[in-house]
């Protein structure tokens, strides 16, 4: 079964570091010199007890202001799954680091404290996963302890929760009362909670689908690396590495390169100079191809009957990563696949305004894009690249915008559709 | 049917393509310990019937296992590709290196110095390493394509948001990166891994008996590179080693595995973790972050 990569978000306070804690704590995640150097440590619960929340808390600034700064990385396993758990920060200047999970995450944990409710990181961290694409959603109102284990509330919340998610277009979103500090609903169903006949949360992460039916979709590859040996027998092999990023490569496909529109059949697929029976996403493999056809890495092999979008102005919604902020205009490196290319940020029309979760417009003064901001822009790019919409491949339709100068990566783009070309020079 | 394993190895085969084709100047790190072994057979994966694009490079403390080192140049010998050795002891002769001494000293730390070297000697841009960041907290935080200044440094701070499959390797002259394909594989998969793959592993992974100390819950094989005190009893016993590093900090576990299968049923079943058994990485609450920050890799 596939690895079932997940992220969590909450804000300061609710309660996602002991959520973790109890889910790696019950399933045997944590061993015993690791507990052992919990109890060591001087930081601890109220009452004293042992925190499970510094199992994610790894650097020692965090430790020592009890805040986590980057994302952590968590694995655990039971008998039917292996899971990651990409944890995100959860503070509103950290929006950058949910974005970074979320692009990894086949379903997001979002935590809500059931005394609090939603909130505006609430809908912040909803806005992130719709945007970012997120399958699934499971939304954990926390801390029902506290409140009782009222039906009411939880009732309250889910209905709010429902109407943001609807406004979001999210799918796949389920609503699960939890106490992460008790266990409820964690690994094993509450008694506590009667009126919830829905799986407790472990229940939820070893059945959700990944990437559901991608072995369907179209056939893209972007071709990372040439394997041509320069060996007695070998003079003529020409192989072209990368990893299928969706659909199924079998010998006989017609295929296009990309953005030359040559077109060839595969000749075999292959791992490690062996023949394969195909290549299906997401396997990382070997193409031969039929005829001499010049590609090198940067190139897309795609399936003929189902090709990508190819443009040179695209739509987009960014998320700007860099304290610099970005405005409009700008010139910028973009990655794409294996491709690296000049960019240019050209028209900067609206910003994402997380907290109400509304699109707003920017007047010429003000279109630029602040640290953590998300907005809609078009690019315009040195040469047509091919892509998918975001929304239908979430590898294929994504971009990451870097700083030429220092190398820093600056931004985090999904395609949304290509935009009409504009009529100003090209770069 | 698709498993964790497949799509892990996909992963890590896909991290070693973006070495190749971001830079003309990498390595990859080999010991002879299970990580690099992995690396190695992916690499085999990635680039066969190919060469692999980098050669092979081993900072060599001199208090090495000798069934590692001799592991590591018959396996070298084997694939064909280019081993690159550079030495600990050299660091010290030429003064750049100071060792430690009493108890407990070990080379460990040393290595740092050495590797910066040999990464100014060959100005490699990347560097392959097995790290993985179930191994510990520090690491847990740790890029795939992690960032180092000219002195070596991380700079927990500065590195990258690493968003999708979209490394961006780019580097500003002095800087390098240490590549870690295995980022997201725990223990369990790599041995799983070199099971499926049928890999030959380096003896001291299976029991074996051998003379060993016990300090506190850690047995500490016999050596010439191990001060055992007066006091101190010498126990022969069953052991096989979960990692395999410097003498001077690895210790052993007991067991009785003797075979692959026996292995990783052992670690599914183990309540300990594998760092346990590593006393550098108990000298303090942040020891690892500390070394890290020095330039360890």
């Amino acid at each position: 079964m596939r690895r079932l990569r997940f992220i969590t978000a909450g804000s300061v306070d609710d309660g996602k570091s002991t959520l973790i804690g109890r889910l790696l704590y019950e399933t045997g995640a944590v061993l015993n010199d690791q507990l052992a150097a919990l109890e060591r440590s001087r930081i601890r619960n109220e009452n004293g007890s042992v925190n499970l929340a510094l199992l994610t808390d790894g650097l020692m600034d965090e430790r020592l202001q009890g805040i986590t700064i980057d994302i952590a990385w968590k694995y655990f396993a039971t008998a039917a799954r292996r899971f990651v758990i990409i944890d995100a920060p959860g503070h509103v200047q950290y929006t950058r680091n949910m974005v970074t999970g979320a692009s990894h995450a086949d379903l997001a944990v979002i935590l809500i404290d059931a005394r609090k409710g939603v909130i505006e990181q609430t809908r912040r961290h909803s806005a992130v996963a719709a945007l970012l694409g997120i399958p699934r959603i499971v939304v954990a109102v926390n801390k029902l302890d506290l409140v009782g284990f009222d039906r009411g509330r939880f009732d309250r919340i889910a209905g709010d929760y429902l109407g943001i998610a609807e406004k979001l277009g999210l799918k796949g979103v389920h609503l699960l009362p939890v106490s992460a500090l008790e266990g409820d609903n964690v690994v094993s169903r509450s008694t506590r909670t009667p009126w919830y006949d829905g799986p407790p949360l472990l229940e939820l992460l070893e059945s959700a689908p990944v990437d559901e039916g991608i072995e369907a979709r179209p056939a893209r590859m972007a071709v990372q690396h040439v394997i041509r040996p320069q060996a007695k027998g070998f003079h003529d092999y020409r192989a072209f590495g990368g990893q299928v990023l969706s659909g199924t490569f079998r010998k006989g496909d017609a295929v296009t390169l990309l953005p030359s529109g040559a077109t060839t059949r595969v000749l075999s697929v292959e791992a490690a100079g062996r023949e394969l029976a195909e290549g299906p996403a997401p396997l990382s493999v070997a193409l031969r191809l039929a005829h001499e056809v010049d590609a090198s890495r940067g190139d897309w092999i795609v399936a003929s009957g189902a090709p990508p979008i190819l443009s040179q102005d695209l739509v987009a919604d960014l998320c700007w990563l860099d304290e610099k902020p970005l405005v409009e205009g700008a010139r910028t490196l973009v990655r794409h696949g294996t491709a690296f290319l000049r960019a240019s940020v050209r028209d900067l029309s609206r910003r994402w305004d997380l907290d109400s979760i509304e699109e707003k417009p920017l007047t010429n003064g003000d279109r630029r894009l602040a640290f953590n901001e998300l907005g809609r822009v078009t690019i315009r790019l040195a040469r047509p690249i091919p892509f998918d919409p975001y929304g239908e491949n979430r590898l294929t339709g994504a971009m990451v915008l870097i700083d030429e100068a220092s190398g820093r990566t600056v931004g985090a783009a999904m395609i949304r559709a290509s935009a009409p070309p504009d009529d100003e020079p090209s770069i | 049917m698709m498993d964790a394993i497949d799509e892990l190895e996909a992963e890590a085969i896909s991290i070693l393509r973006e070495v190749a084709g971001q830079y003309s100047r990498s390595a990859l790190l080999f010991s002879g310990g299970k990580d690099s072994i992995a690396l190695a057979r992916l690499s085999e994966k990635a680039f066969r019937p190919g060469r692999f694009p980098y050669p092979l490079l081993h900072i060599d403390t001199g208090h090495n296992f000798p069934e590692a080192i001799e592991y590591r140049d018959r396996m070298a010998a084997d694939l064909g590709e280019e081993l690159l050795v550079r030495r600990v002891q050299d660091s010290i002769d030429a003064g750049k290196a100071v060792e430690e001494t009493g108890k407990g000293a070990s080379r460990n730390a040393l290595q740092s110095i050495t590797l910066l070297d040999a990464v100014a000697e060959f100005r490699f841009e990347a560097l392959i390493g097995g790290a993985r960041r179930d191994e510990e907290k520090a690491r847990a935080k740790e890029r795939v394509f992690s960032l180092r200044d000219e002195f070596g440094q991380w700079d927990p701070k500065r590195q990258r948001p690493e968003l999708w499959n979209l490394y961006n390797g780019r580097l500003r002259p002095g800087e390098h990166v240490r590549v870690f394909p295995l980022s997201n594989w725990t223990e369990l998969d790599v041995w799983e891994y070199l099971r499926r793959e049928g890999v030959e592993l380096p003896s001291l992974y299976f029991s074996h008996s051998r003379k060993v100390v016990r300090r506190g819950a850690a047995l500490f094989p016999v050596s010439p590179f191990v001060h055992v005190d007066p006091g101190e009893e010498i126990l022969e016993s069953t052991v096989r080693f979960r990692t395999v590093g410097d003498m001077t900090c690895t210790a052993a576990v007991e067991s009785r595995a003797a075979t692959l299968d026996a292995v990783v049923e052992e670690i599914r079943r183990s309540r300990e973790s594998e760092r346990g058994s590593r006393l550098d990485d108990q000298r303090s609450e942040a020891a690892m972050e500390e070394r890290k920050k020095q330039g360890y890799f």
